[in-house]
């Protein structure tokens, strides 16, 4: 492996201790990881005004750049270089602190996507993979209670308490419709679940046992776990002007802005790897080695990431009854009962040596 | 060097969970406890990678960090009252509490050391479950806790439906 090389020459350059090789390696690959959300964030946003701006029969940014692919990157520039202000009577330090906590779990949830084949493409195969990922992205709601607390303003405290209630609720379907895959896989390591679609597009998920159901309901809690568009009320401009982070600016609100389009792609990596097959290709082993299935696993993550937009682009925001009753009387149950389904379909196909 | 490592990480997760343990005993705005209170528990979510329970350890970040915090957190927002008081964490009976904690203390103590390493001196390779299964089977294998488990689950539910009923408005 290549970091491996790079690190054992620095390593010999400056004459350290040869346990540094592992430390130098997970020190790139966590850079490596960073630059990778920063980057896609930027591309993501960038496609997502171009396409918000088709969809609703405008231009989008036109200006910076050829056909506006500089924007993104000057809108950045200006959120670091901008004013950071704490309000008077904001409580400083979880104020400073819940950006923070709700970018990292963001950032730290790539350590288990698999973005290809084998040890490679991907920071660390945990055998708890998925759980990690659930745990890991449950911390995150705690930072936006935090700073919807910390400013110390109702519209920010409305859209905190919002977005418990929301993300306490959506995170049992989600839960969920993640044990079907896991259930159908017999592992919790993604890059496992990914193997166990292998061999072209009859194999994925979500066409086994129960067809489609488990996705849409994994695509519908994930949405409200990310405050995407149909349930972004801890947000809502017209409700709340911005909810839970309007009095952030600068370098805090970005890392508010950060956390929620890294999430999102997040959402569309984890879909990809537990119903779509992951890095496999969709038709047995064509072109299924190599930087071939880093190109198949990006293709199917960005077809839904354009999904989330154009929904992001079309639907308009549900009431906060509504959202309670969808997620409670609706997908829950519907989310059981898949879970049913795929376990008498896991036990009556696979024969199980006692 | 890989034992340095892990007595000094051993050591900073120690330092992390006892600190804001204290923390949270001892602060004086609610919400300021709370968040010590998810450091303490992430805390011990490190310790128990360090012990190659990964399981464990994600188990503890998801429903204690995840989930009993966030509703704690919610409750105490809920209450309005509360965000503008000061608490106070001690009483009259702050001697007899920390009697009663010194003497807990000293008794697991007591028993640690009393065993001459036998109850948490823990010697030879680290049993890591390679796969997830390892964890089911012997949890819900053959002849294991099947009953307890679905005893907990039936406690948990009545429970559940319980809070419901108490805190459900009169039928007009």
């Amino acid at each position: 492996m290549t970091l491996t090389r790079i690190a054992q020459f620095i390593v010999g350059l400056l004459h350290l201790p040869q346990s540094a090789v592992d430390w130098l390696v997970a020190l790139f690959v966590a850079v490596i990881l960073l630059v990778f959300v920063l980057l896609s964030v930027l591309a993501i946003v960038y496609f997502l005004r171009k396409l918000l701006g088709k969809i609703q029969a405008r231009l989008g940014p036109t200006r910076t750049g050829w056909k506006g692919w500089a924007q993104t990157a000057a809108d950045a520039l200006k959120l670091c270089i901008k004013e950071d202000i704490i309000p008077t009577r904001a409580d400083r330090w979880i104020f400073t602190i819940a950006p923070i906590m709700v970018f990292v779990p963001a950032y730290m949830v790539y350590v288990v996507i698999p973005f290809g084949e084998g040890k490679h493409f991907v920071a660390k195969d945990l055998n708890i993979g998925i759980l990690y990922i659930i745990a890991i992205s449950s911390v995150n709601v705690i930072g936006i209670i935090l700073a919807g607390w910390a400013s110390d303003n109702k519209y920010s405290l409305l859209g905190g308490m919002r977005s418990a209630a929301q993300l306490i609720s959506y995170e049992v379907p989600q839960a969920l419709a993640i044990l079907g895959p896991v259930m159908l896989a017999g592992s919790l390591s993604t890059q496992e679940i990914v193997l166990a679609q292998s061999g072209g597009i009859r194999h994925w998920f979500v066409f086994q046992s129960l067809p489609i159901v488990g996705f849409v309901i994994f695509l519908v809690a994930s949405m409200a776990e990310v405050n995407h568009v149909p349930f972004d009320l801890p947000e809502g401009e017209s409700e709340l002007v911005s909810g839970f982070n309007v009095e952030y600016s600068g370098m805090k609100f970005a890392f508010f802005f950060l956390a929620e389009f890294a999430a999102s792609f997040t959402v569309c990596a984890l879909a990809t790897t537990l119903f779509f097959g992951g890095w496999t290709s969709p038709f047995g082993s064509f072109l299924n080695y190599g930087w071939w299935t880093v190109g198949w696993f990006f293709l199917k993550s960005c077809a839904l990431m354009f999904v989330l937009m154009w929904i992001r682009a079309t639907y308009p925001r549900v009431r906060v009854d509504q959202l309670m009753e969808f997620g409670w009387k609706l997908l829950i149950p519907l989310a059981l009962v898949n879970v049913a389904i795929i376990g008498l379909f896991v036990v009556l196909t696979t024969r199980r040596v006692p | 060097m890989n034992g340095f490592w892990e007595q000094f990480t051993f050591y900073a997760l120690a330092v992390l969970v006892l600190g804001s343990a204290l923390m949270v005993v001892t602060l004086r705005n609610i919400v300021h406890c709370a968040f010590f209170l998810i450091m303490a528990f992430l805390g011990v979510a490190g310790l128990f990678v360090l012990l190659y329970a990964e399981f464990i350890a994600g188990v503890q970040v998801l429903i204690y960090v995840g989930a009993i915090t966030v509703l704690i957190l919610f409750a105490i927002m809920l209450t309005q009252k509360v965000l503008g008081v000061r608490l106070k964490q001690n009483n009259t009976l702050s001697p007899l509490g920390v009697v009663a904690g010194v003497s807990f203390f000293a008794l697991v103590g007591a028993i640690t050391f009393g065993s001459a390493g036998n109850l948490f001196g823990v010697h030879g390779e680290p049993t890591i479950a390679p796969r997830i299964t390892t964890i089911a089977e012997s949890l819900l294998g053959n002849g294991s806790y099947v009953l307890p488990f679905e005893i907990a689950s039936l406690l948990l539910l009545v429970a559940m439906v319980g809070a419901i009923v108490i805190a459900r408005e009169k039928d007009q």
